[in-house]
């Protein structure tokens, strides 16, 4: 008997895991059809959950958070036993703005620091605030944004204007003046680059090796009740990672991504995200950024909890929650390793050990502890060398007092 | 009460506007999401912002509603948790409502509802729209079609229709699919 799950998402390149499985018939083989539902903002996403319209949706990692602690409208306690991928954002800027930055932009994406620090030194000359596109408050990448900004004294919620956005806007929005920049998910930065109005000026991989990203949510009180299901799910959605991580795959992965009812951009744009291959200015040639976008090696897929409580500690610094230990619980809880576990106890993908790990600690892949085959975790550095310990949040966040 | 309607589809705005009037609302502002409408929002201080469910622009309005300091008093999304079929309801036609703090729930319900309506009565006139101007397409494309078939075969027209028809049922197609197949081959082989 085949099981239908309405799954809610929006037109980005990190959809890929969700389409593939239905597409190339991983879905099917669980005894599972699966009817994905184009949305095109977050907040319609979250409503379509939260109200049980579908069972589960390919949402920003803290937005998930942030609807379990009750910060985007109507509080629902959500499960994300999945991450749909990790990295993919691109920060580009306006043509102008960006002549103020290193002349090289390969030079600028290779030197985030640097160019954090001459960024800083742009906003002042700029002809008003800059004012940059976010997807959401509550997205990965405005959160690594704001990251990367304070790193070099940008305080920003006073010296630049964040302003929320859909992805499919931003390309008009540039072209109009409203925006001078902003960071997407891909297609979108490289739209713009290829309309030939905006750079390249930052990677999320290069500001966060292995950045938290999209995970699959649920509401946790369905998740509970339809265990077998949620199960297959995960099953099916593991060995369409797989196929979306396998470099012969992704041309086919790109015209399923292209087609209107997906992303909807033209194959090769998508492609050269898929590929690693970002053309940071028109008519330059591609930069090669290998770990661009990762859907399963490294064990991609699991959700772990030190990951979800890097969230909650950016909420945190940016005063979007008040800290408290019960916060801190609820935030942690959203991500379901124990779920991942059940559900793919049989596969044979290498899984983790440990729940929680330090966040930016590894430098060079490195094999560690799982409780079955090899599982090399890729580096995972934040560019500014700090590292996220789960069990010391405290002491994190006052590492960033002095910043602002 | 002060309502605003955020969208981009000038004749939806305006039959929901419509209702509104008719059910005795009179301060109705319709705003398009596009530039500054943001600080046009502000500036009207709504009690109720009704928005298309399937508006892009939607963060953009929840961002303002999070971070204004010109708003008197926050807006939140409405919904009533004890009517889940309203809620159902409203999110099938696809409306949102952000209701200002404080205003009852009693006086906001039969807005939405009528919202609701004229959405759904808007989107059934959408496709009916639609349809009229496929079957015209169509038709179109089959009298082409049926002229060329004419033409080359001297058939009448009642014959090439059916001959058409014919050829459909024996493929599977519809008929507009295999007279656009017709003309485009015709067109290949030089055309008439």
């Amino acid at each position: 008997m085949t099981t239908n799950l309405r799954i809610a998402f929006l037109p980005l390149n990190d959809v890929a895991v969700l389409a593939a499985a239905r597409e190339r018939g991983f879905a099917e083989d669980e005894g599972l059809s699966l009817d994905l539902v184009r949305t095109t903002s977050w907040a319609t996403l979250r409503d379509r959950l939260v109200y049980g319209q579908v069972q589960a949706a390919h949402m920003l990692a803290p937005l998930a958070v942030a609807v379990t602690l009750g910060l985007s409208q109507q509080p629902a306690a959500l499960a994300a036993p999945f991450k749909l991928g990790v990295n993919g954002n691109m920060l580009v800027m306006a043509k102008d703005f960006a002549a103020a930055l290193a002349p090289d932009p390969v030079a600028r994406l290779a030197d985030p620091l640097g160019t954090a620090h001459d960024f800083a030194a742009a906003i002042g000359l700029w002809r008003r605030k800059p004012i940059i596109g976010v997807v959401h408050r509550f997205s990965s990448h405005a959160l690594m944004l704001r990251y990367w900004l304070a790193s070099a004294g940008v305080d920003p919620d006073r010296d630049v204007v964040l302003r929320v956005l859909p992805p499919s806007l931003t390309v008009e929005a540039i072209h109009a003046g409203e925006i001078d920049g902003f960071i997407a998910g891909e297609p979108w930065g490289s739209a713009a680059i290829d309309s030939g109005m905006a750079e390249a000026v930052a990677i999320g991989e290069r500001i966060w090796q292995r950045g938290v990203e999209k995970v699959l949510a649920f509401r946790e009180e369905w998740l509970e009740e339809n265990t077998e299901t949620t199960d297959r799910l995960l099953r099916a959605l593991a060995r369409a990672a797989v196929w979306c991580d396998a470099p012969e795959n992704r041309e086919a992965l790109a015209d399923i991504l292209a087609e209107s009812r997906y992303v909807g951009q033209p194959s090769d744009l998508i492609l050269q995200a898929l590929r690693g291959t970002i053309v940071p200015r028109a008519g330059d040639a591609s930069v090669s950024s290998p770990d661009f976008i990762l859907f399963s090696r490294e064990a991609t897929p699991f959700p772990w909890r030190s990951q979800a409580l890097w969230i909650y500690s950016q909420l945190v610094r940016w005063k979007m929650v008040e800290a408290s230990a019960e916060t801190q619980a609820r935030a942690a809880a959203v991500f379901r390793p124990d779920v991942y576990r059940r559900a793919l106890a049989g596969s044979d993908l290498p899984m983790p050990g440990a729940s929680m790990k330090l966040e930016g600690a590894v430098g060079a892949p490195l094999g560690v502890g799982s409780r079955k085959g090899d599982l090399m975790l890729g580096p995972d550095r934040f560019f500014d060398g700090r590292i996220f310990d789960p069990e010391r949040i405290e002491d994190y966040l006052a590492g960033f007092a002095s910043q602002h | 009460m002060r309502i605003v309607i955020i969208d981009d589809s000038g004749l939806r705005a305006t039959v929901l506007e419509e209702g509104l009037r008719d059910a005795g609302y009179e301060d109705i502002h319709i705003v398009p999401p596009r530039g500054a409408f943001v600080a046009r929002l502000e500036r009207m201080a709504p009690d109720v912002v009704l928005m298309d469910l399937g508006s892009p622009s939607r963060d953009t309005l929840e961002e303002m509603l999070i971070v204004s300091r010109a708003l008197a008093r926050p807006i939140a999304m409405f919904v009533d948790q004890s009517d889940e079929a309203m809620i159902g309801a409203a999110i099938d036609a696809g409306v949102s409502a952000y209701v200002v703090d404080g205003l009852r729930k009693e006086r906001v319900k039969p807005v939405l509802e009528l919202a609701v309506r004229r959405f759904n009565a808007f989107s059934r006139m959408q496709t009916e729209l639609e349809e009229a101007r496929t079957a015209l397409a169509d038709r179109k494309v089959i009298d082409r079609a049926k002229s060329i078939l004419m033409n080359q075969r001297a058939l009448s027209e009642q014959d090439a229709y059916a001959l058409l028809r014919s050829t459909a049922m024996n493929q599977g197609k519809r008929i507009v699919e295999v007279a656009q197949a017709l003309i485009t081959a015709s067109d290949l082989l030089g055309g008439i």
